[in-house]
């Protein structure tokens, strides 16, 4: 069935009729499968791509290393937690190497990132140091190149 | 004073049609917002491996003609590969041509072997290029209408009423474009069976070898007697998607590879250099991406097949390659009205089944090398055609 997750992480917009056709499966099956991968927590969410760029939304996004001084028996995940329950942040990993926390965070503008940095993670207990990079242009997220639609350029051939 | 053409134009081509169907494409050029399942060739880009390794070729200097029948690093790799995927065994040093796509592996096997007057058969429907081929070796075509009773397969029956004494040579366009249909070991059998004993040659176009579904491909050479009188035409377009690097070969056995070479030699050179290195990264690494490709038009067929079904067009189930063939002649229309009527009235564009040959009246080709969501949207508009003419049901 890993072929039918990738299909609908591909493309969540895909229907239990056109799944069940594509992998040739009953619909029903299909439509089993998915509310118990909801269920079991596999499949967490639907989400649309959109290039905000594109619109006049303000927004800015950046990448901010974070060092953490480890806690006897929680390790990262006390500190990870106290970080993802702010709406801000739209992602937060455990990193292997120079660095402990990746933090992805979206703000209106550079200020405002800036602040939140210094205001709510830089004082935290146990971040021992914060660097901050800004996203200047997305080039690709999710596997989707920023490119707008692609024109079909192939040639007539039979 | 003008000069006049037609004294300096070699009759042999100017007796050949120019393909029909360009008119339509022509057409279909000029029409803005058509949605379009015509084109023949696949929707993925040349995996990105495949596309660096031609571009450090042409960065490391290598811009000079290769050996004439091709590296011998890619002779290595293609001989693998039949081994492979096939169980074919085929020598590297004298059994394989590199060639400048699957094209010229067809053109060189007919020009080495017909002398004029040899027959050549030729089941229909079928990729529009052997006839003319033919035509300018100086060979007689002879066609065999494939019929949809028999899911567009070459009969031995069929095959057995075609043969004369001047047979020279049977051409096998499986997995087939455009009805999608495949022949099976048993059908293979089926034929083989009437040409042991004969002379009779075969040039088997396995170009959509890669792209079959829920069997594997089976090579005629790979039948007991056949080896000997096969030639393989294949090439890189299909499976790795590599239409425009223009690259295939020709696997025979050395007596007629050594004739083979000879046209190559003095006609081509040799393939692109860039585009053979290209070549050696896909049959090295590419086996990833065959699949993966092969997987997704699979899963497009399905869509598409029970798509035409549900929406009232009976459609053949195909096997292979990227097309389907559905049958249309409940509309009560020509293929190409069919098709006209289709393209001017509803903004979709297929290809009427007479550009692959006059049995194709009654059907039509979808390709479906689209995305699904292009395929979807072509569907709603032809589900709003089949609602338009009715006759649900006929």
């Amino acid at each position: 069935m890993k072929n039918f997750l990738q299909l609908l992480e591909n493309d969540s917009r895909l229907t239990a009729e056109q799944l069940a056709v594509m992998c040739d499966k009953e619909v029903g099956d299909i439509k089993t499968l998915i509310e118990q991968y909801e269920q079991d927590g596999i499949i967490l969410g639907y989400k649309t791509i959109v290039d905000w760029d594109k619109t006049d939304r303000e927004y800015v996004t950046a990448l901010i290393e974070l060092k953490v001084a480890p806690q006897r028996d929680r390790g990262f995940d006390h500190v990870a937690e106290k970080i993802y329950n702010y709406p801000e942040v739209q992602s937060v990993y455990l990193m292997s190497g120079a660095y402990d926390l990746c933090v992805l965070i979206e703000g209106r503008t550079m200020r405002e990132v800036a602040f939140f940095v210094a205001n709510k993670l830089a004082p935290m207990e146990y971040i021992v140091s914060t660097a901050t990079h800004f996203v200047l242009r997305k080039y690709k997220d999710k596997g989707v190149v920023y490119n707008g639609p692609e024109i079909d350029e192939r040639g007539h051939s039979l | 004073m003008t000069f006049n053409y037609d004294n300096v134009i070699s009759d042999k081509v100017r007796s050949i049609r120019p393909s029909g169907i360009r008119k339509f494409f022509d057409l279909l050029d000029e029409m803005k917002g058509v949605v379009s399942l015509t084109v023949g060739q696949p929707d993925f880009v040349t995996p990105w491996h495949i596309r660096d390794a031609a571009i450090e070729s042409i960065e490391k200097g290598r811009t000079y003609y290769t050996s004439n029948k091709g590296l011998a690093e890619l002779r290595e790799e293609i001989s693998r590969y039949l081994n492979r995927r096939f169980g074919l065994n085929y020598s590297a040093d004298d059994e394989i041509i590199v060639t400048v796509g699957g094209s010229e592996a067809i053109d060189l096997a007919i020009r080495a072997l017909i002398n004029p007057g040899d027959e050549v058969i030729i089941p229909l429907p079928a990729f529009v290029c052997y006839e003319p081929l033919v035509n300018l070796a100086g060979g007689v075509p002879v066609i065999i209408n494939t019929k949809e009773s028999d899911r567009f397969k070459l009969t031995a029956a069929d095959l057995r009423a075609a043969i004369t004494p001047k047979t020279k040579l049977l051409i096998l366009p499986f997995p087939n474009n455009p009805t999608g249909a495949i022949m099976t070991a048993e059908d293979l059998e089926a034929v083989a069976a009437e040409l042991r004993g004969t002379d009779i040659m075969i040039l088997s176009d396995e170009i959509y070898a890669e792209l079959t579904y829920g069997r594997q491909h089976v090579s005629i050479a790979a039948l007991e007697g056949m080896r000997e009188r096969t030639l393989i035409a294949s090439g890189f377009s299909k499976a790795y998607a590599m239409t425009g690097w223009r690259l295939g070969y020709i696997t025979a056995p050395a007596e007629l590879t050594s004739q083979m070479f000879k046209i190559h030699q003095f006609a081509l050179m040799c393939a692109p250099t860039a585009s053979q290195y290209a070549a050696i990264e896909a049959m090295r690494n590419g086996d990833e991406d065959i699949e993966y490709m092969a997987e997704e038009y699979n899963r497009r067929r399905r869509y598409i097949v029970n798509g035409l079904r549900s929406i009232g067009i009976d459609c053949f189930e195909p096997e292979g390659a990227f097309y389907v063939y559905p049958n249309i002649a409940r509309f009560g229309m020509t293929s190409e009205a069919f098709c006209e009527k289709l393209l001017y009235d509803y903004g979709v564009a297929i290809v009427p089944g007479t550009a692959f040959g006059d049995c194709g009246e009654g059907f039509a080709r979808i390709s479906y090398a689209y995305s699904v969501a292009h395929i979807t949207t072509a569907l709603d508009k032809l589900e709003k055609f089949t609602r338009d003419f009715g006759q649900f049901g006929t």
